[in-house]
């Protein structure tokens, strides 16, 4: 269910590490939460942010959720196809549903992060 | 709160059965959805959807005087009303301001059934028992009745094999009789602008009925598209568009007031701020730029500055794709065509006051 070389973070964000790229997502746990997708706001290309600063939102018909970025760094890049399509985050969170490519500053933001086993354990634990 | 203190109604085992996503309301435990909100809002919209809602409540009002001390207490002319009919009214304050809405059924005569909303249930029965005057008893019956919403364009030729001649009730209006050979109060009434009926059984009758309609082709719905289905239609929400701060001139309910019939709870302060105008008014909005506004966002003055008025619920529109909701502001902004500026989460949204209702079914 969880790709097993992303990393998650306690807010049901995914991070694919690319050298010193990241792409990040959500969840298949918050796509499911949030019911279906209908909006989402995204940050522009060159933002800066530090880490865990609120990056976008995304709104179902019920809901919103922010995003926030686990790491520091530059927006390189972001999914156009989501803000045309939202529903692509409901039908795969964590391939076509991508959102951010971010130029990070620092590996050690990555150490706060969990692996896949553990990510998996803490969305069936009841506490997310 | 744990979820043995929430109370279920007697359909709890079909939501779980359906792999509802359960959630809190009201003290409740209901399902907000099933399929998914959009999905079931576009199955009532264009076929037919089934609603539980016996977390409503019942106050069933008898006596010789029993028509009297409801015409004193409620603003809508319970004299007009015939046996077999309903009408839209409510419970209101002596500032005219509002405790709940609610429906009156006629029964007969001297018998009235008052349906309250869920989240005002044990407050409107003492509210009205504290008032009772005259040749008149006041019995909360929300334990007696479960309720199933039957809505959409589908739904009389759903219910009519069930219930023979239901489809020939007229609108508001209701009989005693059966469906699907049980007792059952079928009301042709409903908070999704669409055709349908609610339906007023026995508890222990309820689970049956409600697979008897998924049998026949309803889709269950949830509190989640209930909600849209209302706002598209512009049905008022306690809590949103009303509450103890407004009167039902502000909330443009109007025709629930009747002025002229005599003394009524509330009658005063009413006819000051009708000959005064009121200080807001509630308008529907569509949003123009990009975002969803909701209940609690601002609108805020043309100078793009002050906070003049409040969003009352917003969603994102399932028929329409696009966000819209209800909101009160300054008369002077409530014509349609008016740009409003609301405030989302410190970013501002261009929108436009349009008519209402957004949605009217074909008839």
């Amino acid at each position: 269910m969880y790709p097993s070389e992303y990393l998650y973070s306690r807010e049901h964000e995914w991070v694919r590490v690319q050298d010193d790229v990241c792409v990040l997502g959500i969840t298949e746990f918050a796509q499911q939460e949030l019911g279906e997708v209908v909006f989402v706001e995204l940050p522009e290309v060159g933002q800066v942010f530090d880490s865990g600063d609120e990056v976008g939102t995304i709104e179902s018909v019920k809901a919103v959720a922010e995003v926030y970025t686990p790491v520091a760094g530059e927006v390189l890049e972001i999914n156009d196809a989501v803000v045309d399509d939202p529903e692509l985050i409901n039908e795969d969170p964590h391939q076509e549903g991508w959102l951010i490519k971010v130029r990070f500053s620092s590996a050690a933001d990555l150490k706060a992060l969990m692996k896949a086993e553990e990510y998996e354990e803490y969305v069936k634990s009841g506490e997310a | 709160m744990a979820s043995e203190d929430l109370k279920r109604t007697p359909l709890y085992a079909c939501h779980v059965e359906q792999g509802a996503r359960l959630v809190e309301f009201a003290g409740w435990e209901m399902p907000v959805q099933y399929a998914g909100v959009i999905d079931e809002h576009r199955a009532v919209r264009t076929a037919a959807g089934i609603f539980d809602v016996s977390h409503m409540g019942e106050v069933r009002v008898r006596g010789a005087g029993a028509e009297a001390f409801l015409q004193r207490l409620t603003p809508n002319d319970v004299s007009k009303l015939a046996s077999g009919r309903a009408h839209y009214s409510g419970l209101l304050t002596d500032q005219g301001t509002y405790i709940d809405d609610l429906l009156i059924n006629r029964l007969a005569a001297d018998d009235f059934l008052v349906v309250v909303n869920a989240s005002n249930a044990p407050r409107d029965f003492a509210w009205i028992a504290e008032r009772v005057e005259g040749d008149a008893e006041v019995v909360d019956e929300s334990d007696r009745w479960a309720l199933i919403a039957l809505q959409g364009p589908k739904a009389k030729e759903i219910l009519e094999p069930l219930s023979p001649g239901a489809s020939e009730l007229r609108y508001y209006g209701f009989r005693q009789g059966q469906v699907d050979g049980r007792p059952a109060l079928i009301s042709r009434t409903g908070y999704t602008g669409e055709d349908g009926f609610e339906l007023y059984v026995a508890p222990e009758d309820a689970p049956a009925l409600w697979r008897r309609l998924l049998d026949a082709g309803a889709s269950p719905a949830g509190l989640g598209a209930r909600d849209t289905l209302r706002l598209e239609a512009a049905m008022a929400l306690y809590g949103h568009e009303i509450d103890e701060t407004t009167t039902p001139w502000e909330a443009g309910l109007d025709w629930v007031v009747k002025l002229d019939k005599g003394d009524f709870l509330g009658r005063d302060a009413l006819a000051a701020q009708k000959a005064a105008g009121v200080p807001r008014k509630l308008v529907g909005f569509e949003v123009d730029g990009r975002g969803i506004a909701r209940q609690g966002h601002a609108v805020l003055s043309a100078g793009g500055g002050e906070r003049v008025g409040a969003v009352t619920s917003g969603t994102w529109s399932p028929t329409f794709e696009k966000a819209l909701g209800l909101a009160y502001v300054p008369p002077e902004l409530a014509a349609p065509g008016t740009p409003l500026a609301l405030d989302v989460r410190g970013r501002q949204l261009a929108a436009r006051v349009v008519e209402t209702p957004f949605y009217r079914r074909a008839r």
